[in-house]
């Protein structure tokens, strides 16, 4: 009996990995084609995507930065508001405060894309033309703000059990030899759970670089080079966007592009798997 | 509840051999156009749903492949949604229109302009007009609206205004809807969407005086529209099953599913 359902726990394991091993043999199998075809330098450094043009251009460069531009960005404006809402969260907020705020960004967890999408689209995009007076609003600003708001929730739940998980002696010695709380909350309690917190901004980077659906809606999608105000088009939506009528190498770098962003997503990952080592060591 | 059982399973066997009443085998091979996606597969379905057994294949290649194949004779029935070349019709082959795909071009309602010429709007796509008030708008910069590289609506539609290539779009929207939601939105933006799918939320222009209708669309005189048409070849029979298939898509019975489908029928 005990052997049998090892045997079962043993297979639902082997389809997870059996998953992940498919899907990247799949994809460099199909995203190496094209790049052969373009050739690498082409592909990776063209300044220009033109798949149905004539001459067909398929550079990647403008996906590239404008993902990392992007990421960044909501990075920028995500992480400090994240990290003071679970700072003060953690250590300084009102019981029913803390639980009513919880709950809110719990919920803002739970949205789906689509609805950040939407909502960036009918709100945010026609704000930020009127505020700045530029004739269209879509673009990577946008996509950045909605990005910072999605990346939130990540950020805050994991600085917040990090700041948790601090023993309340470091605080209480910190306390007895005359800090402040403020001074205690920075000087002890961030420092001490700053592996958790690290882990908590990779997480967020990584959730930023593979959102496709509600950048899709607010970046405007145009295949430029990045500037703040500027229709972009990211690495997922270069392939979400384009996906569905696509033929032959157009269809070809579609791949090569989710192979470049699969590898991106690998490196982020490697990161956390880093961090989340060190927790344990410490 | 045995009883229930046994009426169950009498009028199972009824619907089954009605259903072979019906039955034509073999396939049905297409192949060309991607504009003519939905409106070929809506029709294939429905061909496939009312004769069981048959087969029913679509390939999309786009209309110069399509025409290609049939001449070759790889499929039965060629997709194109342009008119045939005359040294393509010399070759043997004859197009049969199916329906017409008339393209709006959008604006927001608060937009004051009402009718633009086909080429002011090759121009304004191709940002050789920059400003509203170039056309008789408000002094405000155009916003260009446009689908993704490879959509059948932005093929049509450049195809039309002469601007493969040329287009400088400000923002490219993988779907009709955003597209309309997007120009809703802007006051000052342009856009196009297939005429069928076009909602009270943006403004229809005219092209050169002309409002998109489907009566102006049939008869031609608005302009911005194109074909879809099925080749075949003039010197073969097609085999019965396409033939049936030829016959249902040109009937009347089609038209509901092709003005579903967002086209305008010829019959």
């Amino acid at each position: 009996m005990e052997n049998i359902i090892h045997g079962i726990f043993l297979l639902l394991g082997l389809i997870t990995v059996g998953c992940v091993l498919l899907m990247t043999i799949y994809l460099i199998i199909s995203g190496i084609p094209a790049i052969r075809e373009v050739g690498l330098f082409h592909f990776l450094f063209g300044k220009e995507w033109a798949p149905v043009l004539a001459e067909p251009k398929y550079g990647i460069l403008p996906f590239i930065l404008t993902s990392i531009y992007g990421t960044a960005g909501a990075v920028f404006i995500g992480v400090p508001i994240g990290f003071m809402t679970a700072v003060y969260l953690a250590k300084l907020a009102h019981p029913k405060i803390k639980s009513v705020v919880s709950n809110a960004v719990s919920l803002l967890a739970g949205i789906p894309s689509v609805v950040y999408g939407l909502v960036g689209m009918m709100v945010l995009v026609p704000q930020i033309s009127t505020l700045f007076h530029i004739p269209d609003g879509s673009g990577l600003l946008a996509a950045i703000i909605v990005l910072a708001i999605m990346i939130l929730p990540s950020i805050i739940k994991m600085s917040l059990t990090a700041l948790e998980a601090v023993p309340k002696d470091y605080e209480d010695a910190s306390l007895a030899l005359g800090a402040t709380p403020v001074e205690t909350y920075f000087r002890v309690s961030v420092p001490a759970a700053k592996s958790g917190i690290a882990t908590a901004i990779v997480f967020g980077i990584g959730r930023a670089i593979g959102e496709a659906m509600a950048v899709m809606m607010v970046a405007g999608n145009a295949p430029n080079m990045p500037s703040i105000f500027q229709s972009v088009r990211f690495l997922t939506t270069a392939i979400a966007s384009e996906m569905s009528y696509s033929a032959g190498l157009q269809r070809q770098a579609l791949f090569s592009i989710a192979l470049v962003l699969f590898l991106f997503i690998m490196l982020i990952n490697t990161a956390l798997n880093f961090f989340l080592k060190r927790e344990k060591v410490e | 509840m045995k009883k229930i059982c046994l009426a169950l399973v009498f009028v199972f066997s009824l619907v089954a051999l009605v259903g072979c009443g019906n039955k034509t085998s073999g396939t049905v091979s297409t192949d060309g156009s991607t504009s003519m996606e939905k409106v070929i597969s809506a029709l294939g379905e429905k061909f496939e749903s009312d004769h069981s057994g048959v087969t029913f294949t679509y390939n999309p290649t786009g209309s110069s492949s399509g025409i290609a194949a049939v001449m070759e004779g790889r499929c039965d029935i060629g997709l194109s949604s342009r008119y045939l070349k005359d040294d393509e019709k010399e070759k043997g082959l004859t197009e049969t229109v199916l329906a017409l795909d008339g393209i709006a071009i959008i604006v927001n309602p608060a937009n004051s302009v009402n009718d633009l010429s086909l080429e002011d709007i090759a121009k304004i796509y191709t940002g050789e007009i920059t400003n509203w008030k170039e056309v008789g708008g408000n002094d405000a910069p155009i916003v260009l609206i446009g689908r993704e590289a490879g959509s059948g609506t932005r093929d049509g539609f450049e195809s039309i205004t002469k601007t493969e290539d040329a287009c400088q779009y400000r923002q490219e929207l993988t779907s009709t809807g955003d597209v309309i939601t997007t120009v809703s939105n802007n006051s000052n933006a342009i856009g196009y969407a297939s005429l069928a799918s076009v909602k009270d939320s943006v403004k229809v222009v005219m092209v050169d005086g002309i409002t998109p209708t489907e009566a102006t669309v049939k008869d031609g005189s608005y302009v911005v529209q194109r074909p879809f048409i099925l080749v075949t070849r003039a010197d073969e029979k097609l085999s019965d099953t396409a033939q049936s298939f030829f016959d249902f898509a040109v009937s009347k019975d089609a038209n509901e599913i092709l003005l579903d489908a967002g086209v305008v029928p010829i019959k």
